[in-house]
């Protein structure tokens, strides 16, 4: 595989930052000034509904699309062409196709993960489900189909497993990547179930996992036993990408199909798991973590109660501690892995949502951060736009 | 028939707690009603046709469990948000 290293984001931005804010009961809208100083939160829209991403488009910054759902009612798709003035529902949500009479259908349960198509397709969307499901919308988020051929193919199915094989509240396609030199270069990760890749528009897929550990006492060959977290491309160079995984932080330069894991070389007593992965705008060599404590039982909180964002400028050879404005001792909470986020800015800003329902934000690329709001629930998901 | 309508669903019915509907099924009338409120049905109804796990459907005093479910014209049909957590 080779292709040019055009870079997308070659130059800082510069207008106001608004952060789109998934929780747990509702989302929120938090719009910051043109210096990131001041910041305004919105009235919680769809209080009440399960909201796992909420994201605008790159390509028409009117247009957030977000995936909902409550504790009764099912999954469904929010569409706003006003910047979260008004939402309209999707006429078609992600829907599994309806099985054969006396065959058990799979049902989605939520849409997990929004990613926009590619610059060229302007209508394009793509949808991750749990379970495990790849759709895709051809008129900006209205209708959707179910997008390849893995939802049903017997390889992928075994891959996927049960609902019972998956993360505490259901297995997760997520972290769907489209190449932004080349709409027909996707990528997408399944927990559990690996990381996959098509260079032909979705019309075949091939495994992306050597070099991946897997849980110890199982196969790294099974396929069903790697569980990616978040799967992220470097903006500033499409051929890089990094992982953080269930057993670890890891980078992939291509054409090589071997990640590596550069989470080895994070302090021993922190440890290399956690859920986000954020990279840097511009910079393919810079990155930021956010650790959990994957000891024993997987406490799934800040290692020790001290909540620190990990910070790489040399692609992973060394890690940085950035948690001078975090609480001391007893924050027993931790981040999503769609709650972290980099602004295009210069110096990049950084922003996320906790388990406990509050947004941290840095205006220094993580050197020093500020609490901009709390009290909010559990937090799912946090993206930066440039509105 | 009248559908009496949970307040989690009136958003789609214009704040109306009680429609009227027409269907000789429970699955002909919900149907009905996604044509005059759309989206309503996949709430409540998966894409395989079964009712959702937190949904209960009840005809005059009895708990429906599929949309074969044969009605009269005079039939209640309530549909209930039943517990799903905090």
């Amino acid at each position: 595989m080779s292709r040019s290293t055009t870079t997308v984001a070659p130059h800082p931005a510069t207008g106001s930052v608004t952060l789109l804010i998934g929780t747990r009961k509702g989302a929120f809208i938090l719009r910051g000034d043109r210096a990131r100083r001041t910041w305004k939160l919105s009235h919680p829209h769809f209080l009440g509904q399960i909201v796992h991403h909420l994201i605008s488009d790159p390509r028409d910054p009117r247009t957030m699309l977000m995936a909902a759902r409550t504790g009764h009612l099912g999954p469904t798709i929010f569409r706003s062409t006003d910047q979260g003035r008004t939402w309209t529902e999707a006429k078609t949500p992600p829907a599994f196709p309806k099985a054969p009479e006396g065959e058990k259908g799979r049902v989605v349960d939520h849409v997990f993960w929004l990613t926009p198509g590619h610059a060229s397709e302007p209508n394009a969307w793509y949808a991750g489900t749990s379970p495990q499901g790849l759709f895709r919308s051809d008129d900006g988020g209205v209708t959707w189909e179910p997008f390849s051929y893995i939802n049903d193919d017997p390889q992928y199915r075994e891959w996927m497993g049960t609902v019972q094989d998956g993360t505490p509240d259901g297995p997760k396609l997520h972290s769907i990547i489209v190449d932004p030199r080349d709409p027909a270069h996707l990528y997408f990760a399944m927990s559990g179930g690996g990381v996959h890749e098509s260079l032909d528009g979705g019309k075949t897929f091939t495994t992306l996992v050597g070099g991946l550990d897997v849980v110890e006492g199982f196969d790294p060959a099974n396929i069903a036993v790697h569980d990616p977290h978040c799967v992220r491309l470097c903006p500033g160079n499409p051929d890089r990408l990094y992982q953080q995984n269930h057993c670890g932080i890891y980078r992939l330069d291509r054409p090589s199909n071997q990640w590596v894991r550069i989470g080895n070389n994070m302090p021993k007593r922190i440890g290399d798991i956690g859920f986000p992965m954020v990279l840097h705008p511009r910079d393919p060599d810079t990155a930021w973590v956010f650790p959990m404590d994957g000891s024993g039982v997987w406490p799934r909180v800040s290692p020790g109660g001290k909540p620190a964002v990990y910070k790489t400028s040399n692609a992973g050879k060394t890690w940085a501690r950035l948690s001078k404005d975090f609480p001391k001792a007893q924050a027993w909470w931790t981040v999503k892995r769609q709650a972290m986020t980099a602004d295009a800015h210069e110096p990049v800003g950084l922003y996320f949502g906790t388990t406990s329902g509050e947004v941290w934000a840095s205006r220094t690329g993580g050197v020093r951060w500020t609490c901009l709001a709390s009290h909010l629930p559990e937090i799912y998901s946090v993206e930066a736009a440039e509105l | 028939m009248t559908v009496h309508i949970p307040s989690a669903l009136r958003s789609y019915t214009g704040r109306e707690s009680e429609v009227e509907a027409e269907g000789r099924t429970l699955g002909e009338v919900l149907s009905a009603l996604d044509r005059r409120y759309p989206g309503l049905r996949f709430r409540i109804i998966t894409e395989q046709d079964t009712i959702r796990a937190h949904i209960r459907i009840f005809v005059n005093d009895t708990q429906e469990q599929t949309l074969e479910a044969p009605l009269r014209p005079d039939d209640q049909i309530h549909i209930i948000c039943a517990l799903s957590g905090g």
